[in-house]
Order: structure tokens, then sequence, then C-alpha cells
């Protein structure tokens, strides 16, 4: 009776969850440290409630997208720690020798290292860059839905704790970073491990989602006067297209794995070895939300470095309307490709034909686009600024990855090169450079818009040549390694191979790469030590083009005191070289009105913690628990969407005086 | 800051109501999607019966007529309702949402019924992949009818509270773009597992 009890409310948890191993042990006890030790600060400095009603409550997509950058940063660091440890067995495991660590712990790390580097650090840049930047490209104080837009980081944040609570509570999947079956079924993963993976990828998923549905109305309905489609600023575009992605796609995550999670807890037969499962079915599901998730990541990547080669070369961005097209017909072929994946599944000649030649014409919109890029730079005045350092760094990895992914789009050369390290160093090229190279220049670029000062160019170049040639170094290796047979998720193998050197010269590179990440953080901190000396007065410390740079830095909370007007693609460049009127002038027939803001509310940042409990649940089979969650989460929203009153609070317009640029009058932020 | 009310002006209010709107419509699709997936399972698994029942045998074609009829029926008077709520007449509308309700919880009964009946028959779910993605899809269908009922109750009780405002107005609209989009949706369950899938 009691063990039934037991059963009931505690589910499969019991006191053997533990880690028991020692390097998560003092992985977990040191998250638990800087948990503590930040915990500490807040008390000493007496900040609880100003986190709780500046930051935790907040609606404002600027600071939303500040947290969401802290959160990605942060899952960096931890993404990067599994990255060097994989380097250090795969260095270590060979002969007699088996390594640091236990083959089951080096599962997980590659498992985590995948699964946190993607949905954690790569899409958590992608939104908080989107946040911060989007609504004042489009010349809109706002997101189209603003507490949804709360929901979606928060319900980000409780995909990320689930992920990192398994760290000390039960361990994570070691099935990689999809959770391919019949390996994650039940009957070769047993454990919680494959269900902290569904679960955490679960709750972010269903939040990135909201944030597709919610970025795509708000650039189709919230843009300025005068900002037609075509005049839109290339960033623009690409996160138009990527979030039309995301609503296509992330659908098809949340299905696939809600029956994987059906297969492992209710008992049925969706991707079962016998009962009649098709495992295959599931691979097919999940890269036909696989791929295009790659370009849902790299596509604002395409959009970041459009902006920074216009900028720093001082001239428009050579052939805008080929570029929306590029990305309209990446878009559409994002979809059409799924299948080189897995061209060793044995879909026959026909079928592996059709998507190898998918694939290899996607080349060509992405080919154009980086002529584009080059032209746009030929006959600049370009300025080589750090965010021009990692552009540059980008066309030439992205290009050679690029290149390599050609080769593997050849289906009889995929079965050589399938599953291999080749195939690894191939979308590490194309993810590092095309997405991370892509948000660090973002979130350089737009820095000083958001904090009010720049940050150390020095510094910033040094870390770039850390990464560029950590880099090469780390993932050079790789691509012979792949030629040479070494199959990936390896963690051991004879001395004779005498493939131990390449694995020394691999990380080396992540080391410095390492280095690199440490010079970033710490520029991050001497810069704030600095800030004094690096204001950004005129908000426009780039010489930038488009409408965010006609704003002071850093903006305030209310972002545009008028409404702009916009006449071109580039308002503000046009603006400062006199051939068009101020977007931001203030005249008789377009005078100041009262601005009205969404209140802060605490509705996202519930809907996150009961996202969590629901997930965490889940994982232990506490279905009491989870069922309580989700009815909490349901009254909240009934609760929040039956109140009549539209929760917003105003600035009148008699506060705003002077230019248009910024409010005086004391209501500046 | 101050924090005084303001009364949007009259534009403001359709703008954002509009906006509202094709928010909704947006999410509608997302849930395409996911419909379109769990099809797409139906129709890989359809034979994949582990020699347990086929479709042909489980499928009760004059019952589940009577189940859509049943939906069909709700969906006219939830475009009823609409249609009171055009005349702003609140009566009405709380009269023709308590009937979608009822039909609404008719049909779900129903498939409960339906589901019951081949469990005890030892034809649930862990039987085979067919019938793992016929529960998983009918299932999934139940499950939003289910959160279409809640709500309708919910919709009814602010009608009682506050009238129809301009809030209220817009939520209808929107209940009513989910309910039908609910029907649509069994429209094609009906025709691929009930009636395809249950020819022999």
């Amino acid at each position: 009776m009691h063990l039934l009890i037991a059963n009931i409310l505690l589910g499969r948890f019991s006191t053997h969850v533990l880690p028991s191993d020692p390097m998560t042990t003092i992985a977990f006890i040191s998250m638990i440290a800087i948990l503590l030790i930040a915990a500490g600060i807040v008390t000493r400095l007496k900040r609880w409630n100003w986190l709780w009603k500046e930051w935790i409550t907040t609606v404002d997509p600027k600071r939303i997208g500040v947290m969401y950058l802290i959160v990605s940063m942060l899952m960096l660091i931890r993404g990067g720690s599994d990255a060097i440890l994989i380097r250090a067995q795969q260095l270590t495991g060979v002969g007699a020798s088996s390594g640091i660590m236990p083959t089951a712990t080096f599962q997980q790390i590659f498992s985590a290292h995948g699964t946190i580097m993607i949905f954690f650090v790569a899409m958590g840049f992608l939104f908080g860059i989107v946040n911060l930047v989007v609504p004042m490209q489009i010349g809109a104080r706002d997101v189209a839905f603003p507490v949804m837009n709360a929901a979606s980081f928060w319900l980000f944040f409780a995909g990320m704790a689930i992920a990192n609570t398994s760290l000390g509570i039960g361990f994570f999947s070691a099935a990689g970073w999809l959770s391919y079956p019949p390996l994650s079924e039940l009957r070769f993963s047993p454990g919680v491990g494959v269900d902290y993976w569904i679960w955490s990828l679960q709750i972010a998923g269903i939040g990135s989602m909201l944030s597709g549905i919610n970025f795509v109305v708000t650039i189709l309905r919230m843009r300025c006067p005068g900002m037609k489609l075509m005049r839109m600023p290339m960033f623009v575009w690409s996160v138009l297209c990527s979030m039309t992605l995301v609503m296509f796609a992330f659908p098809i995550l949340t299905v696939t794995l809600a029956l994987l999670f059906l297969d492992r807890s209710l008992g049925t037969h969706f991707f079962t070895i016998g009962g009649g499962g098709n495992m295959m079915m599931y691979v097919n599901l999940i890269w036909a939300w696989g791929h295009p998730e790659v370009y849902i990541l790299v596509m604002p990547g395409f959009g970041i470095f459009s902006e920074v080669v216009a900028t720093f070369s001082r001239k428009p961005l050579f052939g805008y309307t080929s570029m929306v097209a590029a990305l309209g017909a990446i878009t559409i072929l994002a979809y059409t490709v799924w299948v080189h994946h897995f061209f060793t599944m044995g879909a026959g000649t026909d079928v592996n034909a059709v998507f190898g030649i998918a694939t290899m014409i996607i080349s060509i919109p992405t080919g154009v686009k980086i002529f584009n890029w080059l032209a746009t730079m030929y006959r600049g005045r370009i300025h080589f600024a750090s965010p021009m350092y990692f552009f540059m760094g980008f066309v030439v990895l992205f290009t050679l990855g690029g290149v390599t992914g050609v080769i593997l789009a050849v289906p009889g050369l995929d079965y050589q090169l399938h599953n291999s390290l080749f195939l690894v160093a191939h979308f590490h090229t194309m993810i590092v450079s095309g997405v991370l190279f892509a948000d660090f220049a973002g979130l350089i670029y737009w820095f000083p818009k958001i904090f009010g000062f720049t940050l150390s160019e020095k510094w910033l170049k040094r870390s770039f040549w850390c990464w560029f040639v950590g880099f090469i170094l780390a993932f050079a290796p790789l691509y012979v390694l792949g030629f040479m047979g070494v199959t990936r998720r390896m963690s051991h193998y004879a001395a004779s191979t005498g493939w131990q050197p390449l694995f020394a010269v691999a990380a080396a590179g992540t080391a410095i790469i390492a280095v690199g990440v440490a010079i970033q953080v710490g520029l991050f901190v001497g810069s704030v030590r600095t800030r004094h000396a690096r204001r950004d007065l005129t908000g426009d410390p780039w010489n930038g083009r488009t409408l965010e740079w006609a704003l002071p830095s850093p903006v305030p909370a209310y972002t545009f005191a008028i409404t702009p007007v916009v006449h071109s693609r580039d308002p503000f460049w046009e603006a400062k070289e006199g051939r068009e009127p101020d977007p931001l002038q203030v005249t008789a027939t377009h005078p100041y009105d009262d601005i009205m803001l969404p209140m802060n509310t605490p509705t996202g940042f519930f809907i996150g913690m009961g996202g969590f409990l629901v997930g965490f649940s889940m994982v232990w089979h506490m279905y009491w628990l989870g069922a309580l969650a989700a009815i909490l989460c349901i009254v909240m929203l009934v609760h929040r969407t039956s109140s009549t009153d539209d929760s917003e609070y105003v600035i009148p317009k008699e506060l705003l005086t002077g230019t248009g640029r910024s409010a005086k009058g004391g209501v500046a932020a | 800051m101050s924090a005084t009310t303001h009364p949007l002006t009259r534009s403001e209010h359709q703008e954002k109501d509009i906006t509202t709107l094709i928010g909704f419509w947006v999410y509608v699709m997302t849930d395409c999607v996911v419909f379109a997936s769990l099809f797409a399972v139906f129709a890989v698994l359809r034979t994949r019966t582990a020699g347990g029942p086929d479709m042909a045998q489980i499928v009760d074609l004059p019952y589940a007529l009577v189940e859509t009829l049943v939906l069909l029926a709700s969906s006219f008077t939830c475009g009823m309702a609409i249609l009171s709520a055009q005349h702003r007449r609140r009566n009405g509308v709380i009269l023709f949402l308590l009937l979608t309700f009822l039909l609404g919880a008719t049909f779900l009964t129903m498939e409960l019924f339906e589901f019951h009946g081949l469990i005890i028959h030892g034809e649930s779910w862990h039987r085979s992949a067919m019938l793992s993605a016929f529960f998983t899809l009918v299932g999934t269908h139940g499950l939003h009818i289910t959160v279409g009922l809640l709500w309708i109750a919910v919709t009814i009780a602010t009608l009682f509270k506050s009238g129809l405002t301009r809030g209220t107005t817009r939520r209808l609209a929107l209940l009513s773009i989910f309910w039908h989009f609910l029907d649509l949706v069994w429209i094609f369950i009906f025709t691929f597992v009930y009636l395809i899938g249950g020819m022999h």
C-alpha cells in the first residue's frame, strides 16, 4: 500500500537519482555553486525586487532579448565545456587507455553538446537578436503579442532548465542529439535520459513555435508608415523567412517528440521494433523538422551579415531584390531535401537522386547571396571593424563548408562519408560560421544600441583570431579523419590506426577556441568597467543606414518617441546624406502622440515555470504533478484572456519634447 | 511614467483586433501541420496491423456517421451564435453556444465510448502500430474538442458576466474559427480513417 502511494506520488523518482561518477558530480556541484553565488550577489545588493519588477515580469522585447542572450552565453560555456571533454576523450581513449571518462558518460556528453548548442545557444542567440532588432528596424515599439513573447522566453528558459537538471537529478540522454529509435526506445534506453531530452525540447520547442507566430505577425502588421515589404532591411526579410519556416517545421517536431514519448510511456508502437512500428518514419519526421531548422538558424545569420557588410562598406546592399528572392527560394527548398540526411536508409536510387539534386540546387541561392555580399564590398569604402572580421571569416569558412556539403549531397559518396567525422566537420563549419559568427557579429554591431557603449575593438579582434584559427585547427583534422573512416561519437580506438596525432591537432584547436571564449567573457567584463570612456553619445557609432541608428543609445523603453516615416530602404543614411527628410522628424502635421505600452505581468514567467513542472514531472512519471501544473497553466491562461481590459500604461504626449529622437521631461528610462 | 488608463481610439481598436485575428489564423496553420503530420503517420502505419485487426474490422461506419452529423450540427449552431452576436443579441449567443457545447460534448462522449469499446476488446493502442496511429490521430482531435468545450464554457460565463463587449466579441470570433477548424479536420478523419480505411 505504501509502495503504491509512493509510486503514484514519486513515479520513478528515488534516492538513486544523484550523480555517481566524479565528473558529473563536479559539474553538478559547480552549477549549484554558481547559482548560489548569483543568488547571494542579488541578495547582497538587495536587487530581488528589481529583478522581479524590471526583468522577470517584463514584456519589453529589448529586455527579453537581453535575457535570451544571457542564457545563450551561459549555455555556450556549458556546451563548450562538453566539446572540450569530447576532444579530451578522443585524444586519450586510445589503445590500452580507456580515456578520461567511462563510455556511458561520453555518450551523455556528446548528446548534451548537440542538444544544448542547437536549442539553447543557436536558437537563443537567434531569438535574442530578433527580439532586440526587429521591432526597431520596422519602426515598431513592440511585438504583436508582448505577453506571448514573454511566455516564449520563459518556455525556452524552462527547456534549458530541464536539460540542465538532468546533470544532477538522474542523467541525460545517451542517444545522440536527435535520439534515433530503436536506441531511444524504452527497450534500449530504459532510464530517464531520453525523457529529459524529449521534454527539454518539447517545452522549448513550443516556445519557439509561439515566437514564430509572433514575429511573422509582427513583421506583417506592425511596420511603420512607408515601410513597404521591399523596403524592409534585409535582416527583417531573413527573420520573416526564418519564422515562416518555424511555423511550418516546429509542429512536426512537437508531434515527433510526442509520439516517441507515447512509445516510451504508454506502450504505443510508432517506432518500435515489433508491433508493426516503423523506426525510419521517426528519421523522416525528425528531419522534416530538422532540415528546415538548419535554415531557421542560418537565414537570420545571412540577414545580420547583410546589414554588417552594407554598413561597413558604406554602400547599399548589392542586389537587394535577388537577395529577397534567394531567401524565398531557400525557404521553399528547405522542405525538399530532408532525405539527404539518410541516403543510406535505402530509399532507392531514384529517390536518392531527387534529393541529392535538390540539395545541390540549394547551393545556387546561397551562392547568389555570397556573390551579392562580395559585390557590396566591391568599390566600397570598407571599414575593418570587428563585425567585418567575423563576416570575412564567415565567407571563407562557409564557402569551404558549402563545398563539402555538395560532396555529401552526392548519394554515392555519402555512402562512404555517412556518419563519419567528415560529416561532423561539415556541419560544424556551416553552423559555427553561418550561425555563431553571425550572432557574434550581430551582437557586437547592435550592442551599443542596447547598452549605450561599444565593446573593446582590440579584444574583439583578438577573440576573432582565436575563433578563426582555432576553428580551422579543430575541424580540418576531422575532415581528414573522416576520409580515413573514423566514425562520429567514437570513444575509443586502436593505437595502430595512427589517428591520435590528428586528434591532438583538433584538441589544440579546441583549446584555442576556448581561449577565444575566455577573451569574449573578459572583454565583456572589461568593457562594462570602462564603459564611460566608450559611451555612444550619437546613437550611430558605425555610421549606420537603417532606422534603428536614428535612435539614441541606449534605446528608451518606448523605443520611438514618434512614429517614424520612411521613404526608402536606407532611410537614416538617405537622411544623413540630405536626400530625404529625417524619418523621426516632428512636424505640425506629424506631431507627438500619447505612447501606449503594455504593462509588465508575471503571466509569461508563470507559464514558463508551469512548463518546467510539466516537463520535469513527465520525465519522472509523476503524472499528478504534471496534470496539476498543466491545470494551473490553463487557469492562468483563461484568467488572462478573459480579463476584458487592455492592460497598458500611457506616456502622455505632453511629456514628449524636442526632436523625435528622444523624449525629454523625465520619461527617459 | 503615469499609469492612467487611456481609451484607445476606435481605429486603433480595430487594428489590434485584426492583428489578433491574423495571429490566430497563423496559429491554426501551425495546428494544421500537427494534424498533417499525424495523418502522414496514420497513412504509413495503416497496414501495419501486426496480426491484429485491420481498420475495416474496427470501423463502425453508421456510428461514425452519427458522430459526424452531431459535430456538423455543432458547427451550424456555432455559426448561429456568431450571427446572433452580429445582431447584438446576447441571450441568443448564449443559447446557441449552449447548444454547441451540448453537441460537442455528445460527440466527445460518443468518441470515448468508441475508444472504450475497442479497449475492452483488447484492441487498444498497445495492439499494433495501426491502432497506435488511429488512437493518436483521433485522440488528438478529441483533445482539441475538449479544449474547445472548455473555451465555450468560459465564453458563456464571461457573456453572463459582462455581456457582448469588444473583448468577448473578438474572442467569440476566434472560438468560431477554432471550432470550424476542428470540424474540418474531422471531415478529413472521417474520410481517410473511417471511409477509406474502413473499406475492405
